[in-house]
């Protein structure tokens, strides 16, 4: 297994019950390239992020996760991953900078960055007033803070734009986006701006691979199709 | 870990601060249950093992109410993919909530124990206090070992309001037992009594055996 | 593990056994001096008491295995072990109740410990279902069972040894007739007894447990045949392997 490989899955299998959330899906991302993940839902899109996360264990198949595999040497990818999904995982009673510095500290950070990440997703300003009382554009800045703040060389993103205004999504760029030259799995749902955020596109349909291809080999219909 | 637990413990602190929800309200209920018994008992003044039951019991259903909420913005908050996320070993969560659960009751009893004796204890407290103490000490940590692993197996289930007192009353008998039979001879009439050194010895043992199995048993809570 | 094999000759010599130990009840064992006959009614309660600790215990020790290993059939095992163990713990609750008044006149004595501490840990463990039930994922369901099955079998000892020093009485008149100690023939009575009682629950563990794997197998097969058409199983408290 080669050490520059992001991921390599051989088989990754997760079931839900008795029914399958993923079934063998076999894909390799180097390092600094990003996967963008496709399907509709209830395809596996979540799942696969989860256990590429380290917060659920894969049920077959092989996985190495920044060359540590899962799930026995989950230890060793935590705190090189970066997480951003739905919920923003702060604490609605603290203020932006609480969390972040309760983030940092549990990551081993520097509080120093604390202020750097509050700088970098222009929260500044807020930066002291409980979650509950942002707006959801701001709790949005401040869940991608967070999940950015321990420097990790892998991120996961769920439909990381869902809820920002385009101000807000330049900002968020260098951090997140293509230029921030970090590995990424982004999942999404607008093919054509799936297809400009990643290197290889994944199509999921049942939890099965439906579609894996550079992205330089496929146009949106091919996307679509996925969700026929 | 220490640096997990620390960072762990002072967010706890730092919520319930904020919101001031736990511990008022487990304080309002120790008092209100204290006037309950009044009512219930029919009597305006308690003593022996009377009173160590009546402390006790009501101490015991105040820590309920604390346990129940342990971590509930933890699971409402998805603070538990933030904390699984870390780099840090998964029991220091087991070590921070019990911690925080601690303070909390210690918190609580600060408030009760001397409502208790203003209003339905007929000896003084002061009479056996060190002894007294030394109870509470090794009681409360029994309460929170037991309630932070109860309120971590209820907290991923459907019905976790209701089973986290039907779990911990029978596991925590030997607790409420152990305290209220080395807390009544300290709340004699006549003057306190020897601290019955049997029950500490008891109460020492059941922290220290289910401090232990908690902690080796706390990670496999919290997989997937 | 077919746990069918030998399961017809080991019911056999349950049925034995236990029919010995009821001749022996019945004709052999001496009658107490105080309690008269109703006291035979120790060679049931407190058989059934023995071997319903041992088997929460045994639950426990299977659920260790579950969390080592995790392979669900060890928590199948501990599963089939802890409620049997419910259901002999309410049998010994019964009978000592029944016990209690043919002897101190009332259905409830709080003087007797090992009654107490039963009640206690049957109220424990009847948590175990309604606990399993309340989780749906099934994997996280036996976990946590087994982390329920490890604490409460740890917490059996303790609270017997709590209670116990909380009564200033030992179990009374269970061992004495003439002086102390439990005379030879009450002795062999009591033996047969515990034997039959525990033959009883190896028998019940094992017929239960082939039960499950049959079923288990027999899904597995209709899961080949129909694929994803098969109705998913509806929730429930017990494990699937």
């Amino acid at each position: 297994m080669t050490a520059d490989l992001a991921l390599e899955l051989r088989g990754l299998g997760r079931r839900y019950g008795e029914r399958p959330a993923l079934q063998d899906v076999t894909l390799d991302l180097q390092a600094g390239r990003t996967l963008v993940v496709f399907g509709p839902n209830g395809a596996g899109k979540t799942t696969l992020l989860r256990v590429l996360a380290g917060l659920l264990r894969p049920h077959e198949g092989d996985v190495r996760v920044l060359g540590a595999r899962l799930p026995d040497e989950g230890w060793r990818a935590r705190g090189r991953v970066g997480l951003l999904t739905h919920e923003p995982l702060l604490y609605r009673e603290l203020s932006a900078r609480e969390n972040l510095r309760f983030h940092a500290r549990l990551h081993g950070v520097a509080p120093g960055r604390v202020d750097e990440a509050l700088e970098a997703v222009a929260l500044r300003v807020r930066a002291d007033d409980p979650i509950a009382e942002l707006s959801r554009g701001m709790v949005q800045r401040a869940a991608v803070a967070r999940a950015v703040l321990h420097d990790p060389a892998l991120l996961l993103l769920d439909e990381p734009l869902a809820n920002l205004d385009p101000a807000a999504a330049e900002v968020l760029e260098p951090l997140i986006g293509r230029s921030s030259g970090r590995t990424r799995v982004v999942t999404s749902h607008d093919p054509a701006g799936g297809l400009a955020e990643g290197d290889i596109a994944l199509g999921l349909r049942g939890g099965r691979v439906a579609l894996l291809a550079p992205v330089a080999e496929i146009d949106e219909r091919r996307v679509r199709e996925l969700y026929t | 870990m220490r640096r997990a637990v620390g960072a762990l413990l002072r967010k706890d602190l730092l919520v319930e601060l904020r919101t001031k929800e736990a511990v008022p309200a487990m304080a309002l209920f120790s008092i209100s249950t204290f006037v309950v018994f009044h009512f219930g008992l029919d009597r305006s003044s308690l003593d022996g093992s009377l009173a160590a039951g009546v402390l006790w019991v009501t101490l015991l259903f105040a820590a309920v109410l604390g346990i129940n909420r342990l971590f509930v913005a933890e699971v409402e908050q998805g603070g538990f993919d933030g904390f699984l996320l870390a780099p840090v070993d998964r029991t220091s969560l087991l070590v921070a909530k019990a911690l925080a659960l601690l303070a909390f009751l210690v918190l609580v009893q600060l408030i009760a124990i001397p409502a208790f004796a203003f209003l339905l204890l007929g000896p003084s407290l002061w009479q056996a206090l060190p002894e007294l103490l030394a109870v509470l000490a090794l009681a409360d940590i029994g309460l929170a070992v037991i309630g932070t692993l109860v309120s971590a197996i209820a907290i991923r289930t459907r019905a976790r309001d209701l089973i986290v007192p039907i779990l911990l009353l029978p596991l925590l008998i030997p607790v409420v037992l152990a305290a209220a039979q080395a807390t009544a001879p300290l709340l004699a009439l006549d003057g306190a009594g020897p601290l019955p050194g049997r029950w500490l010895a008891i109460l020492a043992i059941y922290d220290g055996v289910f401090g232990l199995l908690a902690y080796a048993i706390f990670d496999f809570l919290l997989e997937d | 593990m077919t746990y069918g094999k030998g399961l017809r000759p080991l019911a056999a010599l349950t049925a034995l056994t236990l029919t010995a130990a009821f001749a022996l009840v019945f004709f052999f064992a001496p009658l107490d001096a105080d309690q008269g006959f109703v006291q035979k009614i120790f060679y049931v309660h407190v058989p059934i008491g023995i071997v319903a600790l041992v088997g929460f215990m045994a639950g426990g020790v299977f659920a260790i295995q579950h969390l080592r290993t995790r392979d669900p059939r060890h928590d199948l095992r501990s599963y089939v072990a802890i409620h049997i163990a419910i259901v002999l713990a309410l049998g010994t609750l019964v009978t000592g109740s029944i016990w209690a008044k043919a002897s101190w006149g009332s259905w409830w004595v709080w003087q007797e410990p090992m009654l107490v501490s039963f009640l206690i840990v049957f109220l424990l463990y009847a948590c175990y279902t309604p606990l399993r039930f309340s989780i749906e994922d099934k994997e996280r369901q036996a976990r946590y069972a087994s982390v329920f099955a490890i604490v409460a079998g740890a917490f059996v000892p303790l609270n017997f040894a709590a209670v116990r020093m909380a009564e200033a009485y030992i179990h009374p008149r269970t061992f004495a007739t003439t002086g102390g100690g439990m005379p030879g023939d009450m002795f062999l009575t009591f033996l047969v007894a515990l034997a039959g009682v525990g033959l009883l629950f190896v028998t019940l563990w094992k017929y239960e447990m082939a039960s499950k794997n049959a079923t288990f197998k027999l899904r597995a097969l209709r899961r080949t045949l129909a694929g994803d058409e098969l109705a998913p199983v509806p929730r429930s408290a017990a494990p699937t392997l």
